[in-house]
């Protein structure tokens, strides 16, 4: 066993539910309802913060090693196609107006995290050369939620979704 | 026997589920074993599931059901 970390607290839990929740609202998006169920991940995320430092999934096995687990961290890269197809992310934690409103009924989803071998491919393919010198400013996509920025480099924190700067990859 | 991640909340009702059929099973927390054993640990979960996911319940030696799939777990058990 590893050492345990130190219990999340009550308060910790509800006050990270409260950012994860205006930040949801203020970008178009929804946490789940069920506040026993949000709080159980909301615990799950800060447990895997101590543990790793960010905020790793709580439903996926991260290596603890963040260059690995980006596209893992909470929100993930994978939320706002899982919202498409299924009306929520792969915890749960997400939900589409449509399962909120109680008009689509939300189960447990299959994963579309690619499989670890699979991963180490894909990287190689993220960071594809630029296309030419026709642009006057590289462009960089957020992977959580698509925002494009034509800047030197991306911002520190996606205006848009909030993902950290690291998460960026070169679109142009 | 159930593989889950402590933090995870399907993982959680998969096994409240398993503890309200009054079923007999073992669940190990792969976040929370150590890391040579996890190494084991993952070896094992893949030969029933490729994708590493969680929970995976694996009922007698073969029936695999990933996933919180409240139906397909009571029917397998009924």
């Amino acid at each position: 066993m590893t050492s345990e970390v130190a219990p999340i607290t009550d308060a910790a839990a509800v006050a990270l539910f409260e950012r994860l929740n205006r930040e949801a609202g203020q970008a178009g998006y929804h946490l789940n309802s069920d506040q026993e169920f949000v709080l159980g991940l909301m615990r799950g995320l800060l447990t895997n913060r101590e543990r790793y430092g960010y905020l790793a999934c709580p439903c996926r096995l991260a290596s603890g090693v963040r260059e690995k687990d980006l596209d893992i961290i909470c929100p993930c890269d994978y939320r706002d196609p899982d919202l498409a197809e299924y009306g929520g992310c792969y915890c749960a934690l997400y939900v589409s107006a449509a399962v909120l409103q109680g008009r689509q009924h939300l189960e447990s989803i299959p994963e579309r995290r690619p499989s670890a071998a699979e991963r180490e491919i894909k990287e190689v393919g993220q960071h594809a050369p630029p296309l030419g010198e026709a642009l006057p400013f590289p462009v960089y996509r957020c992977p959580v939620c698509g925002y494009l920025c034509a800047m030197n480099t991306p911002p520190l924190v996606c205006p848009i979704c909030k993902a950290d700067r690291d998460r960026f990859v070169r679109f142009f | 026997m159930l593989y889950g991640l402590s933090t995870c909340g399907w993982c959680g009702m998969t096994r409240d589920l398993l503890e309200s059929l009054d079923v007999k099973f073992s669940y190990l927390y792969v976040d929370k074993v150590g890391p040579d054993e996890q190494e084991q640990v993952i070896k094992e979960i893949e030969r029933f599931n490729p994708k590493l996911s969680f929970p995976t319940l694996v009922i007698g030696n073969d029936h695999v059901i990933v996933g919180f799939k409240e139906a397909d777990i009571r029917k397998a058990l009924a």
